[in-house]
């Protein structure tokens, strides 16, 4: 049984891997470290997220379009339950290997491993790898990016702003 | 004492009725303040402000509805109706947070003050991350968790005001002479925001949040510390409450006006789904 409900939890979680960002359309909820927790009961599920940022407009798109993919992919669930908790604080420690690549494909810099507060930012160009680059806005388009600049390849760029538990 | 979850406050009346109060203030602080960050949208001093004080504003929104929400949870009210459909009497924010950004209104020649944005800004992150620093350790733990996220997010906010207040306090005389004038103002009020009113024992009692005065302290010293960087003096009496405690349903003209904008589509029709 217990075997029965990972192989459940695994067509789940691949079909949340159809849920993008909206601000972020290249990479999904569950790269993005988001997914907390699914819990099965019997054709009901219970899908717990982590919010990235408390106050992101995006978070109800998200929910909706969770919703939407289970519905659409699943056959044998009837109700999805959606609920944003807190019990763990998202960060950004949590974006996959691959959800890091993504970003930088879309020309989002992924945020620096290991990250403490107060550490000094070394950001690198998403588009020529470059070092060399300065920090124009700690504040970007949304509350989960910054905006920089690169000295070597002169393109203005974004980054994911770094959040560490404390 | 430990309390988990919002199920096990039915057994406890008394600590439910101080819970509640704590929340409101800390919901009702961020709320109006991110409110009067949102009517300068446009207005900041240069465009990378614009972006980087309505990130802070909405991110400081999203706080004040994180409370809001634990009050849901605790069955008394939803987010939108505290937000949108309670009296001045019934809010419980500090006065000094209330205040209008400046003379004249967004629509029509604003005449904003910039210093007073910077100062009150600033001394109020200061004063909230020494309040999440307690509520971390709450004893009730949904509480201690939403402070855990806040702050992850509060910690580039206080930067930033930190970074305008060193830098204005440091740049033209002009400049100085006008923050010190802000300065000076704020502090008068600035003992609302430091206030937990008239529950403050039984919330520490209860180890909600640390003593009034502990905190105080804390936010004195870390005030002092910055004060001491651009050789400023700390103001020789404690921060004030001239205008009244907000934690006591003591309001001014200005959150009555604030209230009718930011409530006016509400209000049009209360019972429409969005």
């Amino acid at each position: 049984m217990q075997g029965n409900n990972e192989r459940l939890k695994a067509e789940i979680t691949m079909a949340l891997h159809e849920v993008k960002d909206p601000e972020i359309p290249s990479v999904s909820v569950v790269e993005l470290g988001m997914l907390h927790d699914i819990v099965i009961n019997v054709q009901n599920i219970h899908i717990k997220m982590l919010p990235t940022f408390v106050g992101c407009p995006a978070l109800d798109i998200i929910s909706r379009d969770i919703k939407k993919a289970i519905t659409e992919k699943i056959a044998w669930v009837q109700e999805v339950d959606i609920t944003f908790v807190f019990d763990e604080s998202w960060t950004t420690e949590r974006i996959s290997e691959e959800g890091r690549q993504k970003l930088k494909e879309y020309g989002i810099a992924p945020p620096p491993l290991k990250y403490k507060e107060s550490d000094p930012w070394h950001v690198d160009c998403p588009y020529c790898g470059s070092t060399y680059t300065t920090m124009e806005n700690i504040f970007g388009p949304a509350a989960c990016r910054s905006i920089l600049y690169c000295r070597s390849c002169k393109n203005p760029f974004e980054a994911m702003k770094p959040v560490s538990s404390l | 004492m430990i309390v988990k979850s919002a199920e096990e406050l039915q057994q406890l009346p008394e600590y439910k009725e101080v819970l509640l109060d704590l929340l409101l203030q800390l919901g009702d602080d961020d709320f109006i303040l991110s409110f009067r960050g949102s009517e300068w949208l446009g207005l900041c001093p240069h465009i990378e402000e614009d972006v980087a004080y309505s990130s802070i504003t909405q991110n400081t929104m999203g706080h004040a509805t994180m409370y809001y929400k634990l009050i849901e949870e605790i069955g008394e009210g939803s987010a939108d109706e505290l937000a949108h459909a309670r009296t001045e009497g019934q809010r419980k924010n500090a006065i000094i947070l209330e205040e209008a950004n400046g003379e004249g209104s967004y629509l029509d020649e604003p005449k904003y003050d910039w210093a007073f944005a910077v100062v009150r800004n600033y001394l109020y992150e200061v004063a909230k991350k020494i309040r999440l620093d307690s509520l971390k350790q709450s004893s009730y733990v949904p509480l201690a968790n939403v402070a855990r996220s806040v702050s992850r997010e509060q910690y580039y906010h206080i930067k930033h005001w930190e970074i305008w207040f060193k830098q204005l306090l440091t740049s033209t005389p002009e400049a100085r002479g006008k923050m010190e004038t802000q300065i000076e103002r704020i502090w008068k009020d600035f003992g609302g925001v430091l206030s937990l009113g008239p529950n403050a024992d039984k919330m520490k009692d209860l180890q909600l949040i640390a003593g009034e005065k502990e905190l105080s302290e804390k936010w004195l010293a870390m005030i002092e510390s910055a004060f001491e960087e651009v050789g400023l003096q700390l103001p020789t009496s404690n921060p004030g409450l001239e205008a009244g405690n907000g934690r006591e349903g003591t309001h001014t003209e200005h959150l009555t006006t604030a209230l009718a904008t930011l409530s006016e589509v509400y209000n049009m029709d209360r019972a429409a789904a969005w």
